[in-house]
Formats: C-alpha cells, sequence, structure tokens
C-alpha cells in the first residue's frame, strides 16, 4: 500500500508535467507573411524547374480550433457566405470539392481573398487584417477537410448546412484546374 | 363565355394590327417575332397556325446553331425579315443568323456583336449569368449587358451604334432583363436585389443612348418620378416620400426594388408597366416598414415617366417574393358575360396569387391563388394590401420550417402565354417549399447583402414534381388542366394560332401539347435544359418554324451551370437542396434549336 503511494507519488507528477507540456500553447500563432503569399505562383507549370512546393507556407491556423471558428464567422461577416454559401458555391464557384480555379494551397487562397480574381472574386484589400484572412483561409480549407479535423468545427453554424468541416472527408486540391466546359469560371 | 372571349379576342387582335399594317404588305400576319413577349402587351400568341394539333406530331429538327456559351440560356430568339438574333448569356454575345442560308443547311452566321463586358460582372449575378433577349425596333437590336450597359447595334450590319453605362458593378449592380422599345424610347431596368442596390429603371434615347428620366423604386416621390399625376388606388399606397419614409434611416438607398423583368405597354392609354423586386436584404428584421416601393408595380407615362398609380404587392416583403413577373395587358368580361370587358392587366404573382388589376386605376379586380400557400392569408381587396401570416414569419435565431411558395415564387420572371382563341393563359410555374433562417449581415458595398439561409424542396401540391404547367381561365379563376414536371418549369410559355403550345424543360425535353386539353402531341430531347423562351416565325420559304434555346442554368439550374457542390443544400440561395437531381438529369449546354414540318 505505502510501495504504491510511493509510486504514485514518483509518477503522478510526471504524467502531470507531460500532459502540462501537451497542453502548452503559444500564446500567439503567427501565420505566414502576406509578403510569402504575394510571391506565390497560381500554377506548378514553371518555365524550368518548379520552384513552387519549396515556397508555399502551411498555415498554422489550420490546426487551432479558435482561428477556425473565428474564420467561419469571417466568412458569414463579410458576405463570403452569400457567393459561395456553406461551401456548395452559387454566385462564386463551390469550396468543398477539389477543384481549385486559382490553386487550392493556403497561400494561394489568402493570394485570391486578398487580390482578388478577374472573373468576380473581388479583392478584399484593406477590408481585412492579414490574420482575419489566414483564419477565413484555414475555414475555406476546413470546407473540403484539409484542416486539423480535431480542431475544425464540428458544427456548421447554420441550420441545414452541409456536412460539418470536422467530419468532412479530406478532398486534395488540384492546383489551378478550371471546371470543364465553362466559357468563363467565376 | 364564348362570346365575351371573342371579344377579347378582336380587341388583342386590333392592337395586333396596328403592327401588321406597319409591315411590308407581302408580309403574313405574324411572320416576325421582334421582341421576347412578341407584342407590347407582352402575350407571347402567334396567329400562326400552320403547325397545329393534328401534325404537330410530325415536328422535327430543321437546323441548329451552337452559341458557343454554356450557360443559362434564358434568350428569346427574335426574327426580322429574313434574319434571327440571338443573344447569349454573358459574354452577351448578339448573333444575326441568315434563314436563308438556314434553310439550305449552311452556316447562318450573318454576323456577331461582342459588346466584352467586364469579366467581374460575374461576381454580382445573383443566378447564373443570364440575359432574357434582345429587341427589334425600327432598323436597330438593343440589349444589355451583365456589367450595366445598354446596346444599340444596326440590325443589317452589325455595327455599333452606341453603347451606354447606366451604373456600375463595383455597387453591385447587373442587367440581365430584356428592355422595351417604344417610339423611339428605350426602357431598362437594373438586377441587384441581392446586392443591396438601389432599384431603377431608366429611358433612354433610342437615337443616341442618352437617358431622358431615371425612375428610382425607393428615395423621396422626385426621385420615384411620383407628382401631382400619382393617383394610386389604395389609401397605403398615399403619402409623400413614402420610398424613404416606409423604411428605417437611410435603407432606402440599399432597399431592392431593382427592375430585371418585364415592361409592358399599353397604347391606348400611353402607360408602361413593370413591378420591382424584392427589397435588401433578405432578412426583414433589418428593414421594419413596408419597404416602398418594392415588390411594387408601377404605371406610368411612357413619354414622361411620371407614376400614374403604383401597388404593393408584398408590403414589407419576408421572403425574396420579387414582383418582376410580367404584367400582361388584356380587355377582359371579368365582371360577367353581359357587361363591358374591363381594361386589365394580368399578373401571376411570384407570392401565388394570379391579380386582375384594372390597369387604368390600379384596381385590385381579384387576387386568386394558382398553388397552394401559406406565407400570407389572401389579400384584403378592400385595404388592397396582403394578409401576411405571423406564424411564417423569419426571426433572427429562428427557423421556420415548410413555408410556401418558396423564395422564387409560384412563379419566377418565365413568362406566360395568353391565347385570345382559347381564352386561356398558359402558366409554366414552380412548386417548392422552403426552410427559411434569418441571420446577421452587414451592407459591403459589391457584396451579396442577403442575411438568410434557405432550403428548398418540392411544395404540398405534390412532393414529386417542383415543375407545374398550368392553364389558367382567368374568368372563373381556376385551372383547366396542369401538367407536372420533375423539375420547375423555368422556360417561357408560347401559343400559337395552331391552338397548340410550346415550352421547355430542364431535363432538356421541348414539348407541344394541345392548348385546349394539354395532351401531348410531340415532344423532343435537346441537349441540355431548357430555360429560353420560344418563338415562332415564317421562314422566307413561306413555312411556320419554332425556335428555342437549349442550356440550362439560371437561379434554378445554377447547379449545373456553375458545377456547384449538392452537397451543400444551402447553395445558390438554397436552389441547391431541390435540384440535387438535375446534374443527373442533364448537362451544360448552349444551342439554338429550330423545328418545323417535314
Amino acid at each position: 500500500m505505502k510501495r504504491l503511494a510511493l509510486v504514485i507519488l514518483v509518477i503522478a507528477p510526471i504524467v502531470i508535467s507531460e500532459s502540462c507540456k501537451r497542453e502548452e500553447r503559444a500564446y500567439r500563432i503567427q501565420p505566414p507573411d502576406a509578403e510569402v503569399a504575394d510571391a506565390v505562383p497560381v500554377t506548378s507549370f514553371q518555365v524550368g524547374p518548379s520552384t513552387q512546393a519549396a515556397t508555399m507556407p502551411s498555415n498554422p491556423y489550420e490546426n487551432n480550433a479558435y482561428a477556425l471558428t473565428e474564420g467561419q464567422r469571417l466568412f458569414n461577416a463579410m458576405n463570403c457566405v452569400g457567393c459561395h454559401f456553406h461551401g456548395g458555391g452559387g454566385i462564386g464557384p463551390p469550396l468543398m470539392d477539389s477543384t481549385w480555379i486559382y490553386g487550392g494551397e493556403p497561400a494561394q487562397i489568402f493570394d485570391t481573398i486578398i487580390r482578388g480574381r478577374p472573373n468576380g472574386m473581388p479583392s478584399f484589400r484593406n477590408h481585412l487584417q492579414d490574420s482575419q484572412a489566414w483564419m477565413i483561409v484555414a475555414y475555406v480549407r476546413s470546407l473540403s477537410g484539409n484542416a486539423n479535423p480535431n480542431a475544425a468545427p464540428g458544427r456548421d453554424d447554420n441550420m441545414n448546412g452541409p456536412i460539418p468541416p470536422a467530419s468532412i472527408k479530406k478532398q486534395p486540391a488540384t492546383q489551378s484546374s478550371q471546371p470543364p466546359s465553362t466559357v468563363m469560371p467565376s | 363565355m364564348k362570346r365575351h372571349l371573342s371579344i377579347a379576342a378582336v380587341v388583342l387582335t386590333s392592337f395586333f394590327g396596328i403592327r401588321i399594317q406597319a409591315a411590308p404588305a407581302t408580309q403574313p400576319a405574324d411572320a416576325e417575332w421582334t421582341m421576347p413577349l412578341k407584342n407590347y402587351q407582352g402575350t407571347r400568341y402567334s396567329e400562326l397556325d400552320q403547325i397545329k394539333i393534328d401534325n404537330a406530331k410530325s415536328l422535327q429538327v430543321a437546323w441548329t446553331f451552337s452559341t458557343g456559351v454554356n450557360r443559362g440560356q434564358e434568350a428569346a430568339p427574335i426574327v426580322v425579315g429574313k434574319t434571327m438574333y440571338v443573344v447569349t448569356p454573358f459574354p452577351n454575345i448578339l448573333y444575326a443568323l441568315d434563314l436563308e442560308k438556314a434553310a439550305k443547311k449552311e452556316n447562318p452566321k450573318k454576323w456577331q456583336y461582342e459588346p466584352k463586358p467586364e469579366a467581374a460582372a460575374q461576381g454580382v449575378a445573383c443566378c447564373d449569368l443570364v440575359n432574357r433577349g434582345c429587341i427589334y425596333d425600327n432598323g436597330f437590336i438593343y440589349f444589355n449587358t451583365l456589367d450595366v450597359q445598354t446596346c444599340c447595334v444596326n440590325a443589317e450590319t452589325g455595327k455599333e451604334v452606341w453603347k451606354v453605362k447606366l451604373g456600375s458593378i463595383n455597387t453591385g449592380e447587373s442587367i440581365t432583363m430584356a428592355p422595351l422599345v417604344v417610339k423611339g424610347k428605350v426602357y431598362v431596368g437594373d438586377s441587384g436585389g441581392e446586392f443591396g442596390v438601389r432599384g431603377w429603371l431608366k429611358c433612354l434615347d433610342a437615337k443616341s443612348g442618352a437617358t431622358l428620366w431615371t425612375a428610382y423604386s425607393t428615395g423621396p416621390d422626385d426621385d420615384v418620378r411620383i407628382g401631382p399625376r400619382f393617383k394610386p388606388y389604395y389609401d397605403f399606397m398615399k403619402g409623400k416620400d413614402q420610398g424613404v419614409t416606409s423604411w428605417p434611416g437611410e435603407k432606402w438607398k440599399i432597399g431592392g426594388g431593382t427592375v430585371w423583368g418585364w415592361v409592358t405597354y399599353d397604347p391606348e392609354s400611353n402607360l408602361i408597366f413593370y413591378g420591382t423586386s424584392n427589397p435588401g436584404s433578405w432578412n426583414a428584421e433589418l428593414r421594419p416598414g413596408d419597404n416602398k416601393f418594392s415588390s411594387t408595380v408601377f404605371a406610368r407615362d411612357a413619354d414622361t415617366g411620371e407614376a400614374v398609380w403604383a401597388y404593393q404587392y408584398n408590403p414589407h416583403d419576408l421572403f425574396d417574393h420579387d414582383e418582376i413577373n410580367e404584367h400582361i395587358i388584356l380587355d377582359l368580361k371579368v365582371d360577367g358575360p353581359d357587361k363591358p370587358a374591363r381594361k386589365v392587366i394580368v399578373h401571376p404573382g411570384r407570392n401565388g396569387f394570379m391579380y386582375i388589376i384594372d390597369r387604368n386605376t390600379g384596381q385590385v379586380l381579384s387576387a386568386t391563388p394558382y398553388i397552394n400557400q401559406n406565407a400570407a392569408k389572401g389579400v384584403d381587396l378592400k385595404s388592397g394590401r396582403l394578409i401576411p401570416n405571423p406564424e411564417m414569419e423569419p426571426k433572427v435565431g429562428k427557423t421556420i420550417r415548410n413555408i410556401y411558395p418558396a423564395s422564387p415564387g409560384a412563379k419566377d420572371w418565365q413568362p406566360c402565354a395568353y391565347s385570345p382563341r382559347t381564352g386561356y393563359l398558359y402558366v409554366p410555374h414552380q412548386n417548392l417549399a422552403c426552410d427559411f433562417e434569418s441571420v446577421e449581415t452587414s451592407y459591403i458595398e459589391g457584396t451579396p447583402y442577403v442575411g438568410a439561409n434557405e432550403k428548398m424542396y418540392a411544395g404540398p401540391d405534390d412532393p414529386a414534381n417542383m415543375g407545374f404547367f398550368d392553364c389558367w381561365d382567368l374568368i372563373n379563376k381556376k385551372v383547366v388542366w396542369r401538367l407536372k414536371e420533375k423539375f420547375p418549369c423555368w422556360s417561357g410559355a408560347l401559343v400559337t394560332g395552331g391552338d397548340v403550345v410550346f415550352f421547355g424543360t430542364m431535363d432538356g425535353r421541348f414539348r407541344c401539347v394541345n392548348a385546349h386539353d394539354g395532351s401531348s402531341l410531340w415532344e423532343i430531347q435537346t441537349g441540355s435544359g431548357i430555360i429560353g423562351q420560344p418563338t415562332t416565325y415564317l421562314g422566307p420559304d413561306g413555312k411556320q418554324y419554332v425556335a428555342v434555346l437549349s442550356g440550362v442554368g439560371g437561379w434554378a439550374g445554377a447547379v449545373v451551370a456553375g458545377d456547384l457542390d449538392i452537397r451543400d443544400p444551402t447553395g445558390a440561395l438554397g436552389f441547391v437542396n431541390a435540384m440535387k437531381d438535375l446534374p443527373k438529369a442533364t448537362q451544360k449546354g448552349g444551342t439554338l434549336y429550330v423545328f418545323a414540318l417535314p
């Protein structure tokens, strides 16, 4: 009995300190710089050897539940939802499938939001802080299962929405793919 | 019954008579089809009778033409002399097709005119990139572009005469409607009720494109062109500056009331009639008040634009019930067979009521439900007001289920046809219910201003069929016969002197039915779903042809035209949920089909 107590006394602090370590988080998650995103090409087709893979930054917000939820709130508040709805699309293309007209990497989506695209995507420059845009990027990627499912929203905030991001099957992004036989995809 | 119908026919044909006299003497009656609704009155009726009940079964494809655009084809192919004109969805290419070459199986393209609208305009088109057609007048073709321009093109040469910019896509404006041209004046209205724009109708000089006047749908009386001549029938339509006072604060500046549907003209009273769209935003809690003059019909002096009367169908609209549907000008014996015919406009309301309105006074003579509906409790003919159903009123944080008709209404833009021979109205429409959730939204210029999540499905009239094609008896106010389709009947209707009716289906069939009993006479499978407006004409060879564009899209067909994902039921403002099976039933297209007897 005494020995058991001793064992617990020895092991408990180790377990506790280990689990504390697992819970350790940075006070602030730093998204990639906007300049990094600006330099990202829209296509993997490059003259000479492709450097695209090397320059693609990841978005740490994809692992952060708060950032993903905040991204969802901003997605609604900035009226993204009015064109893309809850991922299925309408005026703008769907965001929950594997088709990405201008690329589905985080930096490419960031670029799409901030700089706009010629076929109807407006530029949100000066309407979003960079960190907010990165949160939206994380949420947008979660719609196709490309965010960490442990962090992604477990339910959609609205009635009758589509499958919640946490349970959607991952759709690997195809880059710069245009929907077939559409004249001018938006 | 027979007698008063025949009088209506005489009155109607006397209207046509004006056109027949103006046409060359060798032209048989109704050889041409010069505007989408066929005539100023908007009847979509042609006297041509070569194709009739007993030979329609022999119809076959005479020739086809690819528009090169795979988006929703809502336009009407129009015919003037030996040339057909077709305008495509964005990028709004205008084609002139030589009917003699077409008859000889040669490529019929005479010329094409490309207005090159801004690509970004695709981002402000609420419901696919549609265009509802061009119109011919006095040697010129007039049409609008998605990026808020009106074009005038020489009908013979295809050379641009003028092109004017009437608004900006940066504020969310676009144009999808077909203009009307009367006596050297071009009437054009804007789209963008889902983007918080301020609706207007402009009158342009047909020669120069200069704006002669603008009539806003909201704002002070001067802007709405309300003055001493304004005499609405109902008290609730009276009062100074209602376009301001029926809104909170300055919300009227982003209040919608766009004019994206049909304008008709009554030569006798010199009045034009048109309806305005839903108010913005869809979330009605953000705009307490009647929200005048959204969801309203205006009667205006065709020359000065002065409002003569107005009637608001849906004060404080709750469900996106635009009332831009056509106002067909008819003389009907609605008071009884022994009383003189009344001068009326007929309006199949998006809210599910078939309105017959005295076109000179604005008095609602009748408002009869033509579909099962619970969105409202009826129309109080004394006060004129729609009686709301408080149980169905959306509130933020609450989802109201099973509202019918849903946002596209019992009938959307797709125009009816009226036959003076049968006296019946042929109504392509839809049977849709919805769940509706109001949510918070903010106005951000150039982005959608909606504030609602919706999910549509088949209405209670038939859980398996969302498309109804009705033959409606305007005198006895009842359905004579009804055809059902799985998908909404989103194409216009055409009725002819041969007592045959044409319409298309979203799964791509083009149908011809008996105007008397609705029995099927002929149908053909085309390359894509049909949401266009069929027309008919006499070819240079003296034969009757029927033309229609095949190419699915529009709000109802956005799931196919825009490659939408059917896993999101709220997609395309909730229409995706109802149209999940459409991608299996059809595919994109953009082809003109012309049919004839062998």
